[in-house]
């Protein structure tokens, strides 16, 4: 941008602009001088944002994790990641005298001492399991309306890891006060290392700086956890947010809306007083939970000692399908030329990110399938995507089967049911929950479609019987006004693609490699016959309309 | 590959609507009516209204202010140890109630009078702006790969092959320099899994078992039939205190030594090796789960199963501690017990077997 004006700036003796109207602008002149806001500000001052509610769960991603930001700083203040040990004589008279960590210690000295520092490591806490949600329903709706079609497959992936470093970060966090619950929850991370073929107890031994617990896990991790992944993940948010403003935002189908616009209000000011409001509401209401709900007790659960546990030992529940997959998994274990390879554990330490890794990949597979290499901004009905859709739900529904098996023991105390049979249910509920959810949404989802299409050729039900002059009584239907027609026509329907004749203009056969086979019955699952509903034509609308002679 | 046989089966963006006018309306009932007129709210015709709305924002405002000098007002008035009952939250610190339920709703008014303020008296008309092609056009597109090539042959690299290869080459091999550098963050894993405390004792020269709470060693009718009882290792050469909560390794020993001692009555024993390494019955087990470690604690007395409160993996403790369900791969490491001059208990020797999680160097 300032390539051709270096030459004409020499001739000029200053700054040609007309004196600035008042102290403000003034301000603001002096300011793009140095850094060039007016021509940043050109383009976004007024940026136009869709409104709808969905798109604010990004937001509550965002402010969450801000708030766990700015209170995880004042924790750091009081906080020492130690554990060497002391023995506590704090004013939480249970525990007086016992032998603790200094990581424990100072959690508690936190909790009763420091006068609003409960609530400050409540809101901390508390704002990491709002981000976390928040991040599975933003990624979820992302998904299920298809707005991680191009040109957004990388900001899908950037999403992606933040989710995966959110629930690493989580877990280190929660592990940090050196607590039974925490030690617990490290001991099963110990195993879990161990059960790695070949390099496991090497890795063990690194980790922890010999054998299990040591006294270096609690300051290692603090630094991971406060330092290392919260940098990883402010750079992946801020390119993630970049390619936001960048891409600008997706929009629903409607009335004047199409992929070349962006419909909706302007940044300045209706935006910044929305979104910026919000930021307080989401904070407001995660203080007042803080103060209300209590999360993390550690006092009540008490010093990490390997030989003590409580029951009903369960991690944050993002984390909970981890859990659920080691406690349904057989205890496999093969021991052969002096080696022991613990398939119990490894298989489900493998498939961990496997099921997470499941969902990141989708944008390409599907990109892959229908070939569509051309720019998207108007969303998906969720309905108008069976195949998709469905996939989603079957892998949320994997999700609480296997969330259900990681609380197995809560669901059989709560519930008076056997644990036994609750693991059953999961070993055989991971293979066949997701199969048949995945059908009955397929199904619901054309159901929805072909009522979409019988509104559109048929009008809307009034309610408004009516005799006519024969005698016969009808309901009157009612017109869609246009703007609806268009809103429930204006969806994409891919064809299935077709493999290629099997001899070419020639005559001569051709070989069909095995990848483009499996695309085309991809895509016959996908879009073939029965897998979606075709929508009306303005010819079918027009026949039957002027066949019923009203309009 | 596959591009030629898909782009005439996708779906024509939008033929209906694109851009078309009032033409396209006509004749298409599904066209694009394009943006629909702005309805004015209330708040945009009606005066009273309006000015309501303005009051309503600047009260939440006010909220806040007042709220914030509670905030401050609760911090320099409640003491941090004061407990309070509030229904139906039970007991529960009234400074962080307070505190937190004053933070809460200063920041949420604030939030709460920025939206409204938003919703009801900034312009809700909606406005349409250009998107433009994240793609660049052919023409850029030319001109930058051409300046790549450029710069791509004034460099050499393609031309100079052994410069590319030597390049690519230090590049792979230099990050291991960062990987070698980890290694001191902790010891070699030797034989350390292998071993507990109760290595340490020999036939001569056993370790007594002494119990976890009382710190007394145990003899065998303190134990009664179906109970529960947790132990470690008594004075060794190495340990002539015992085991102790003092000691600087004490974690990393109890990890390893912990016992379980269940004393069943012999004949209801099903497996004779197991037997064998009891004492009168009773039978001095690992009490780390073989699964991921956690301390076993739930123990039935009837059945004579213990159960991981962690992960749920059970052992019959009559038969060799066999896993009877769950995800552990092996049952737990008996301690063979005897008793000494005096008539206590005590180990005459280690583990058969390493405690704890499996391990690829474990060999049993």
């Amino acid at each position: 941008m300032s390539s051709a004006s270096t030459s004409a700036k020499q001739a000029a003796p200053a700054s040609t602009r007309d004196k600035p109207a008042n102290k403000a602008e003034a301000a603001a002149d002096w300011v793009d001088g140095r850094l060039g806001i007016y021509s940043l500000a050109k383009a976004n001052l007024r940026k136009i944002f869709p409104d709808h509610w969905s798109f604010m769960l990004g937001e509550i991603c965002l402010y969450s994790f801000i708030i766990i930001i700015l209170t995880g700083v004042y924790l750091t203040l009081f906080f020492k990641p130690s554990m060497g040990e002391v023995i506590y004589n704090g004013s939480y008279s249970p525990l007086d005298g016992i032998r603790v960590s200094e990581a424990y210690a100072s959690t508690l000295n936190i909790s009763f001492e420091v006068r609003g520092g409960l609530l400050i490591r409540q809101i901390h806490h508390w704002a990491a399991i709002v981000f976390v949600a928040a991040m599975f329903v933003h990624m979820m709706r992302v998904f299920f309306t298809g707005a991680f079609r191009k040109p957004r497959e990388i900001n899908w992936l950037f999403g992606f890891l933040l989710l995966f470093l959110g629930f690493f970060d989580g877990f280190l966090g929660y592990s940090l006060p050196d607590d039974l619950l925490s030690g617990t929850g490290i001991r099963f991370m110990e195993g879990a290392i161990l059960a790695v073929p070949l390099v496991g107890t090497y890795i063990s031994f690194f980790l922890f700086g010999g054998e299990f617990p040591g006294t270096d896990i609690v300051p290692r991790f603090f630094t991971i956890h406060v330092l290392l992944i919260p940098g990883i993940m402010l750079g992946l948010l801020v390119a993630h947010l970049i390619l936001v403003f960048y891409h600008k935002h997706t929009q629903w189908a409607g009335p004047g809306k199409t992929e070349k616009n962006v419909v909706g209000m302007p940044l300045m000011p209706v935006y910044m007083a929305k979104a910026g409001g919000f930021f307080f509401l989401v904070f407001g209401i995660i203080a007042a939970m803080s103060a209300i709900a209590s999360v993390n007790p550690v006092w009540a659960y008490g010093p990490y000692r390997p030989d003590q546990v409580s029951t009903d030992a369960q991690p944050d529940w993002y984390m909970g399908f981890a859990e659920g997959l080691i406690r349904v998994m057989p205890g496999w274990e093969i021991r052969a030329w002096g080696h022991t390879l613990n398939l119990g554990v490894f298989i489900p330490l493998m498939l961990f990110p496997l099921v997470l890794a499941a969902i990141a990949v989708y944008p390409f597979i599907e990109g892959w399938i229908t070939g569509d290499k051309r720019e998207h901004h108007i969303l998906d009905r969720p309905r108008n995507a069976p195949v998709r859709t469905a996939l989603g739900a079957a892998w949320i529904s994997l999700y609480l089967v296997l969330l259900s098996g990681g609380g197995n023991d809560l669901i059989a105390t709560h519930f008076h049911l056997s644990l036994n049979d609750i693991t059953y249910f999961v070993r055989i509920g991971s293979f066949v929950v997701p199969v048949v959810v995945f059908f009955v949404t397929k199904r619901w989802c054309l159901g929805l479609q072909r009522r979409d299409k019988e509104k559109v050729l048929h009008g809307r039900e009034t309610g408004v019987i009516k005799r006519l002059p024969h005698g016969e009584f009808i309901e009157v239907h009612a017109q869609l006004p246009q703007g609806t027609l268009h809103t429930l026509t204006s969806h994409e329907q891919y064809e299935p693609v077709e493999l290629p004749a099997e001899v070419d203009e020639n005559g001569v056969a051709r070989k069909v490699g095995l990848a483009t086979k499996t695309r085309a019955k991809l895509s016959e699952g996908y879009f073939g016959e029965g897998n979606q509903i075709p929508k009306p034509t303005p010819e079918e609308h027009k026949e039957i309309t002027s066949g019923h002679g009203h309009h | 590959m596959s591009h030629d046989m898909s782009d005439d089966k996708l779906p024509q963006a939008h033929a209906a609507g694109e851009g078309h006018g009032e033409a396209a309306v006509a004749d298409n009932p599904f066209a694009d009516p394009g943006l629909p007129p702005h309805e004015p709210r209330r708040t945009d015709i009606d005066e009273r209204a309006a000015k309501r709305a303005e009051r309503q924002v600047s009260l939440l405002f006010i909220v806040s202010m007042l709220a914030t000098v509670g905030f401050i007002a609760s911090y320099v008035s409640i003491d941090a140890d004061r407990i309070v009952y509030i229904f139906p939250l039970g007991h529960i610190s009234a400074l962080n109630f307070a505190l937190g339920m004053t933070l809460g709703v200063a920041l949420f008014c604030i939030g709460a009078g920025a939206v409204h303020w938003a919703r009801t008296l900034m312009s809700d008309v909606e406005l349409p702006a250009e998107r433009h092609a994240i793609e660049a056009d052919d023409e850029t597109r030319a001109d930058v790969i051409e300046q790549f090539k450029t710069g791509a042959a004034e460099s050499g690299f393609g031309r100079r092959k052994m410069i590319r290869n030597t390049l690519i080459g230090s590049m792979a091999l230099v990050p291991l320099s960062g990987v070698m550098l980890l290694r001191d963050l902790g010891p070699l894993p030797e034989k350390k899994l292998d071993v507990t405390g109760w290595n340490e004792a020999t036939p001569n020269a056993p370790i007594r078992l002494v119990n976890m709470n009382t710190n007394e060693p145990m003899k065998a009718e303190d134990i009664a039939v179906g109970s529960l009882t947790f132990a470690k290792p008594g004075p060794s050469a190495l340990r002539p205190a015992g085991l102790q909560e003092s000691d600087e390794d004490f974690q990393e020993a109890i990890a390893k030594d912990a016992l379980m001692l269940i004393r069943i009555q012999p004949n209801d024993i099903k497996d004779a090796d197991s037997a064998a390494l009891g004492f009168e019955g009773v039978l001095a087990y690992s009490k780390i789960c073989t699964h991921v470690g956690c301390p076993i604690s739930l123990y039935e007395q009837q059945t004579h199963h213990a159960l991981c409160p962690c992960h749920q993996s059970t052992f019959d403790l009559s038969d060799g501690a066999r896993v009877i369900f769950g995800p552990a791969g092996h049952p737990l490491p008996q301690l063979k017990i005897v008793t000494d001059a005096s008539g206590y208990l005590v180990a005459p020797g280690g583990f058969e077997h390493p405690v704890g999680p499996s391990f690829w160097e474990r060999s049993e």
